[in-house]
């Protein structure tokens, strides 16, 4: 029972992260069918962010308060550069712009190398999130409460956006139809860009959130990036509910997994598990009905 | 232009294969030392692989991001032959004495036998291969899912590869080899046999394809690409036509893979990872992904440009790298070898211009 309630907890942990970067993903794959795989050099761009901003404001506790809108900012302008200079471009090219993301998380990521050095940075946790909580007897880590809340209260913000205001309901118009979006008068360009700003945004808010359980290096996005990518297949593209499913789904059977076999067994097998899935559902959990073949 | 000069020119790809041949197979081995010739070899393996990427994403849609398994298929497959052959015939590899319990695991068995080892390196690849497209094909799962679960499972064969040292030597994979099916690897003369052994599959893989291309497969793949609709309309399966263009894909980087190993002298992890995989990607993207000659010529420029500017910029040899991927997506998506003709066109097109403006 024990084992049952913690890794239940740690699975969960894991997945509040996995959704806080799929989230991003979710609205940037969804709407524009952009793989923007430097998603995760966005992560670790907002991580640099709370580094950054704890150089200067060098009191921890309050440091992460500025941090996270600090880091919003920041990659959501990384990703609005992305979007203006290069995705614009790639319109209808959805592989194509796998490829190029990729050419540019390479890129960020020498270039956080080469500002930042190759050592990695710690960013300290808040004092206040020091120690545990006990629930059901298993002692949970403050820090990933935090995660969890801080991931919870980004679906409902998003979910809220989505959906009670006119910039929502833009958006989604887009998403369902593009073209009869603009025919109604939405401008669907500046939709995208903000869209992709939010999207980027949110992953650098991911990026602060994990600062608080691993440093922060270069290389960190990778360990997020397929995973998100992941989630948001599972879950069904542009579908926030299905991600917040398929992400505490993925994290707690990769737990459990983890606790029964080993850690890289558990990814095997968690792999394994989405594609045997996507044969029940193709599409994801969730659908979004269109009626394009494609 | 008159039925003769189609038919010519169908025929054009095979003068390339020639001109490449004639470098490979008799330039090359003149020219370089044993040395640069054993990395040009290790750049044909690319090239074996990146004949089979063209075939499946320039000819077939698919983003086929895994590669990078299939290589490391072959890879270990040879690997573990050579390492057993190393260790002699009733011995155990050191690393299982190190760290396991110094006992042969029955499915390393089998790899004793040098017939098994390259049957297997045809058949394991192509059975996974065969399994996983099924699954993603005819469940019509799309081109975009196709290429993040197939770089999803590369991550995690890597992984595998990493945490299961008993069996695959972990990090530092499968080294210390000595010999290739009873021939010293380290015997200059047996290096250029490996080579031209390795060269001659390339110039072979792309005869084969040349031919696929020709054929009604060929066109139907084509058409699964662009219009897969309406290819399912005309009464074909595209599941089927899609799963086999992988298959061939995955055993042509399986066979690159096998090779690699013998004039690499090791195969571990970083080999065949997702990054691997997306540096054979990035030299099919540069030659030209839909052309018969540009994925390997491209897979060979990316292998050469590897070697020599990571070794003497290793920073900015990423910001190059990273850029050739944007620069070339974004503006040159046909990849270098579709730039000559349309240069050539272009320069044709001004002399004809010229030309009329004269007569007038």
């Amino acid at each position: 029972m024990d084992v049952v309630i913690s890794q239940t907890f740690t699975g969960a942990s894991y997945g509040a992260t996995l959704l806080l970067v799929a989230l991003g993903l979710t609205l940037t794959f969804g709407q524009m069918g952009v793989i923007n795989m430097a998603h995760g050099e966005f992560l670790m761009a907002g991580a640099y962010s709370a580094y950054m901003t704890q150089q200067l404001i060098t009191n921890a506790d309050i440091s992460i308060i500025f941090a996270l809108p600090f880091a919003f900012i920041v990659a959501g302008l990384l990703g609005l550069l992305l979007e203006v200079l290069v995705i614009s471009r790639m319109y209808h090219r959805t592989l194509d712009t796998l490829l190029v993301t990729f050419g540019v998380s390479l890129v960020l990521q020498q270039a956080a190398k080469d500002i930042f050095g190759a050592q990695a940075k710690a960013v300290k946790a808040p004092s206040w999130l020091h120690g545990q909580i006990p629930i059901f007897g298993y002692r949970y880590p403050l820090t990933q409460l935090f995660i969890l809340v801080l991931s919870i209260a980004c679906v409902i913000g998003l979910t809220s956006l989505l959906k009670y205001t006119g910039f929502g309901r833009q958006i989604r118009a887009t998403v369902q139809n593009r073209d009869l979006a603009e025919t109604v008068g939405v401008s669907t360009r500046s939709i995208d860009r903000l869209t992709f700003f939010i999207g980027s945004g949110l992953a650098g808010v991911a990026g602060v959130a994990v600062t608080l359980i691993t440093a922060t290096e270069s290389t960190m996005g990778q360990e997020y990036i397929i995973w998100a990518f992941l989630v948001v297949v599972a879950g069904g593209i542009g579908q926030i509910k299905g991600a917040v499913i398929a992400a505490f789904a993925l994290g707690i059977t990769r737990a459990f997994l983890t606790y029964w076999t080993d850690g890289s067994m558990a990814v095997v097998l968690t792999f394994l598990l989405v594609v045997v899935f996507l044969q029940v559902r193709p599409q994801g959990l969730f659908a979004t009905r269109t009626r394009s073949l494609a | 232009m008159n039925a003769r000069v189609m038919a010519f020119k169908a025929y054009f790809p095979l003068i390339g294969i020639a001109i490449l041949a004639l470098f490979l197979l008799v330039i090359a081995p003149g020219a370089l030392s044993s040395f640069r010739l054993n990395n040009l070899g290790k750049y044909c393996c690319y090239a074996i692989a990146g004949v089979g990427i063209g075939l499946a994403w320039g000819r077939g849609g698919m983003l086929v991001l895994g590669q990078g398994l299939f290589f490391g298929l072959g890879a270990y497959a040879m690997g573990m032959h050579l390492k057993l052959e190393a260790a002699g015939p009733d011995a155990v590899p050191d690393f299982m004495m190190n760290f396991g319990s110094g006992v042969l695991p029955a499915w390393w068995a089998p790899f004793r036998s040098g017939a098994f080892t390259i049957a297997a390196i045809v058949v394991i690849p192509a059975l996974v291969a065969l399994v996983l497209g099924l699954a993603v094909f005819k469940r019509r799962i799309k081109g975009a899912y196709f290429a993040i679960l197939s770089q999803a499972l590369t991550v995690a064969f890597g992984a595998l590869l990493v945490s299961q040292i008993k069996y695959t030597g972990g990090q530092t994979g499968l080294n210390s080899l000595s010999t290739f099916f009873g021939y010293n690897l380290y015997d200059p003369v047996n290096k250029k046999m490996i080579y031209m052994i390795t060269a001659v599959i390339l110039i072979v893989m792309l005869l084969i394809t040349f031919q696929l291309y020709r054929s009604r497969f060929g066109e139907v793949l084509i058409a699964t690409r662009d219009q897969e609709e309406r290819v399912r309309f005309l009464g074909y399966d595209p599941a089927n036509i899609k799963v086999v263009a992988f298959v061939i894909a995955a055993i042509m980087a399986s066979i690159g893979g096998a090779m690699f190993v013998p004039m690499a002298g090791l195969i571990n992890p970083r080999e065949v990872s997702a990054l691997a995989s997306i540096m054979l990607i990035a030299g099919v993207a540069l030659g030209g992904r839909a052309t018969l000659l540009g994925p390997a010529i491209g897979a060979l420029v990316v292998g050469y440009g590897r070697t020599s500017l990571s070794e003497a910029y290793p920073d900015q040899w990423t910001y190059f790298l990273g850029a050739m991927f944007i620069i070339v997506i974004l503006f040159i998506p046909n990849g270098l070898t579709s730039v000559i003709p349309k240069a050539w066109q272009a320069l044709n097109r001004r002399r004809t211009d010229i030309k009329e403006v004269e007569a007038v």
